[in-house]
């Protein structure tokens, strides 16, 4: 069964620009590397945990991940330059509204309610557009969760400095936070994200897309017909049009896919089974 | 070599000789009429003396049936009992009226009718106790520890019992496995073993301290009774006086603070020395095993406390093997540990500050409001923490409650999505 998204002679169009692919690079290595160093601490009564702090040592474990902190702190402020360059440089208010915008609006509510009619054989499956409700949910979960868990990372990070400006019982939420919200993000990102863009059968055993920023005139066409149809009408698809990515491209994603996926596995698989002991 | 000289001597003095170079008691004439009526009235009625026994025990003199008999001259006469001039039927009694060749089976030595206090001390004690008891106990008698012809002063540094060799002397029973086993010699079997890692038996064999312990200073010597003896010398109660009487500033500090005070009220779990420094494999406080290891100990009776300390960065490190940060001793003291109400404990309102300052130089007094031991199912000792944790629980139910079942929902509809776009493909190209 060969990859729906390999069809010869196919048409390509520009789904992310490099530097998205960049950010988005940089976001799941640090994410990885933050869940490695930072889950054998939340178990640290488990013998993986305790297995991996002999191997690796604690102070290495734990320098790794403040290191990872700033590659996805520093990710993060690049990111909010970018808007603010967008914004205010740019004078590009699509970001803030509209199909190119993940700020969630009422089509967002109306698709999800037909998605799930879908799901249940109670209506057509909706035309989605360039973002779906699922994936701007995965936004400002990935948003929120950098405010939430950076924040009180720095916290832990630098107590005798926070606790210049607030009570040392801030710490004691700080941890909780910490590591619940942690948690939920290793847990989220390594089912549901790895189902939703990577696994459910559509586009098993993963997706490219994020490595090699084309999307194939199929792939438009199926997965988001909303966008298809509105760029043709637009006359906008011919300005997207991008070579297909060369298979060096497309072997070195599949290749760190695989890597960063399988990793993403284990980790949630001893996540789970640390939680259910 | 030794039994050559023997002979020697004995022949060159045609008599007997305790030791060669003759500083035998006055008996020497008498013995030496005695060793010639022996040989002209074989049948004497005289007890038989030491040159009589040595006839034959001097050396492997080959007996008719072929047979060896135990040479014992040449370690006797090394012995304290030689040096000091006894005689062979001073011990061995039952032969002062018998005929040579004796029988092969001599009567038990009764060390008692010259040793009478050790001896008096050994009988109360648990080798004396345990002897015989139960079939597979060994018999302990004077001579396990001591030797028998052999037996040499304390001070000689060949000697069984000199302080340095005594743990090897020990350990030929505490040490030997299949007798552990089949005698029951101990519960903890493995203990006595492990003494030679320890600090004390590193100290003992290694340094060659001689302030160093051995097991008969904490145990005691002939006098050894069970911990669970109230006279014991290693009976919990008395255990850190024990141990105080070498750690004397130690014990003083730990007569100050709670868990001293708790023995005192006679509360069995309260903790002693041993509890955290364990009894034979005693290490260097300090190293990390030891300190991640203490945190396990305190852990015991402080169930609620260690639960939330591992809920922290603190205790979530040690418990991955890590030490340089706060385990229990590092906040509340180690031997002197004192009520947190009480003024003088380190975590006391007025010294908790210095105490988190030992680690974190730039503490302030808002610093010290973290609590290192909050615990998040306490709801009445902590609201906020109790409604933060709450509050993400829930979070993670809902968002995993929402997303499960849109997942389990997806999964069947994009197998059949997929067919249907790879239909879409095959009619477009």
């Amino acid at each position: 069964m060969a990859h729906p998204s390999e069809s010869p002679g196919e048409i390509y169009y520009r789904r992310f620009t490099r530097t998205e692919r960049i950010m988005h690079a940089t976001l799941f290595s640090s994410f990885l590397g933050l869940a490695l160093t930072g889950l054998p601490l939340l178990f640290s009564d488990q013998p993986w945990a305790q297995g991996f702090a002999r191997a690796v040592g604690v102070r290495t474990a734990g320098n790794v991940h403040r290191f990872f902190a700033v590659v996805l702190i520093g990710t993060f402020a690049w990111h909010l330059f970018l808007i603010v360059e967008r914004l205010f440089g740019k004078k590009d208010f699509g970001i803030l509204w509209g199909p190119d915008s993940l700020v969630p609006q009422p089509r967002d509510v109306k698709e999800f309610m037909g998605h799930m009619k879908w799901f249940l054989h109670l209506g057509p499956r909706p035309k989605f557009d360039h973002f779906a409700y699922w994936q701007k949910f995965d936004y400002w979960a990935v948003f929120w969760g950098m405010g939430i868990i950076g924040g009180s990372g720095m916290m832990l990070w630098f107590p005798t400095f926070f606790a210049r400006l607030l009570p040392g019982w801030v710490f004691n939420i700080a941890t909780v936070i910490h590591g619940e919200e942690a948690l939920l993000a290793v847990i989220f990102i390594f089912t549901i994200h790895f189902f939703n863009e990577n696994l459910r059968p559509e586009k098993f055993p993963m997706d490219d897309v994020m490595f090699t920023g084309r999307v194939s005139a199929d792939e438009l066409r199926d997965e988001r017909p909303g966008e298809w149809e509105r760029l043709r009408a637009e006359g906008a698809l011919a300005a997207l049009e991008v070579p297909p990515p060369s298979p060096r491209l497309r072997r070195a994603g599949r290749l760190i896919g695989t890597t960063a996926l399988t990793l993403g596995l284990v980790l949630v698989s001893l996540t789970i089974y640390s939680l259910t002991r | 070599m030794h039994g050559t000289r023997w002979r020697r001597a004995f022949r060159a003095k045609g008599g007997p000789a305790i030791k060669p170079e003759g500083k035998a008691r006055p008996l020497g004439a008498g013995l030496l009429a005695g060793l010639i009526g022996g040989i002209l009235f074989p049948a004497a009625a005289k007890p038989p003396a030491n040159d009589d026994c040595l006839a034959c025990h001097a050396d492997e003199v080959p007996r008719s049936d072929g047979r060896k008999i135990a040479p014992v001259g040449a370690v006797f006469s090394a012995s304290i009992h030689g040096e000091a001039g006894a005689a062979c039927v001073d011990c061995h009694a039952d032969l002062a009226k018998s005929e040579l060749p004796h029988a092969e089976k001599l009567a038990r030595v009764d060390c008692a009718s010259c040793h009478a206090k050790p001896a008096e001390e050994f009988s109360k004690s648990l080798h004396a106790a345990i002897s015989g008891r139960r079939a597979g106990n060994p018999s302990v008698t004077c001579a396990s520890c001591h030797g028998s012809h052999d037996i040499l002063p304390s001070k000689d540094p060949k000697s069984r019992t000199n302080h340095f060799n005594l743990p090897a002397t020990c350990l030929a029973c505490h040490g030997n496995t299949g007798m552990v086993r089949d005698a029951a010699l101990a519960a903890k079997t493995g203990a006595p073993s492990s003494f030679g890692d320890s600090i004390h038996g590193s100290a003992l064999e290694k340094t060659g301290l001689s302030v160093a312990p051995n097991c008969a200073s904490c145990h005691g010597a002939h006098s050894i009774r069970p911990p669970s003896d109230p006279d014991s010398r290693i009976a919990r109660a008395r255990v850190p006086a024990m141990c105080g009487s070498c750690h004397a500033k130690i014990l003083t500090a730990f007569e100050t603070g709670v868990h001293a005070e708790a023995a005192r009220k006679g509360n069995p779990r309260a903790p002693v020395c041993i509890d955290c420094h364990s009894a034979h494999a005693v290490k260097t406080p300090g190293t990390t095993s030891w300190k991640v290891g203490v945190i396990k100990e305190c852990g015991t009776c402080h169930v609620d406390l260690i639960e939330t300390y591992r809920d922290t960065y603190h205790g979530q490190v040690t418990e991955l093997g890590f030490a340089r940060v706060a385990t229990c001793a590092d906040c509340h003291g180690a031997h002197a540990i004192h009520a947190p109400s009480d003024p003088a404990s380190t975590v006391s309102r007025q010294n908790v500050l210095a105490t988190c300052r030992k680690c974190h130089k730039a503490a302030t007094a808002n610093f010290t409001k973290y609590d290192p031991h909050a615990d998040h199912k306490n709801r009445k000792r902590d609201p906020l923490l109790f409604y933060t944790a709450k509050f993400m629980k829930w979070l993670l139910v809902g968002v995993f409650s929402f997303f499960g079942v849109h997942t389990l929902l997806w999964l069947p509809r994009s197998i059949q999505a997929r067919r249907v776009h790879e239909r879409h493909r095959r009619q477009r190209h």
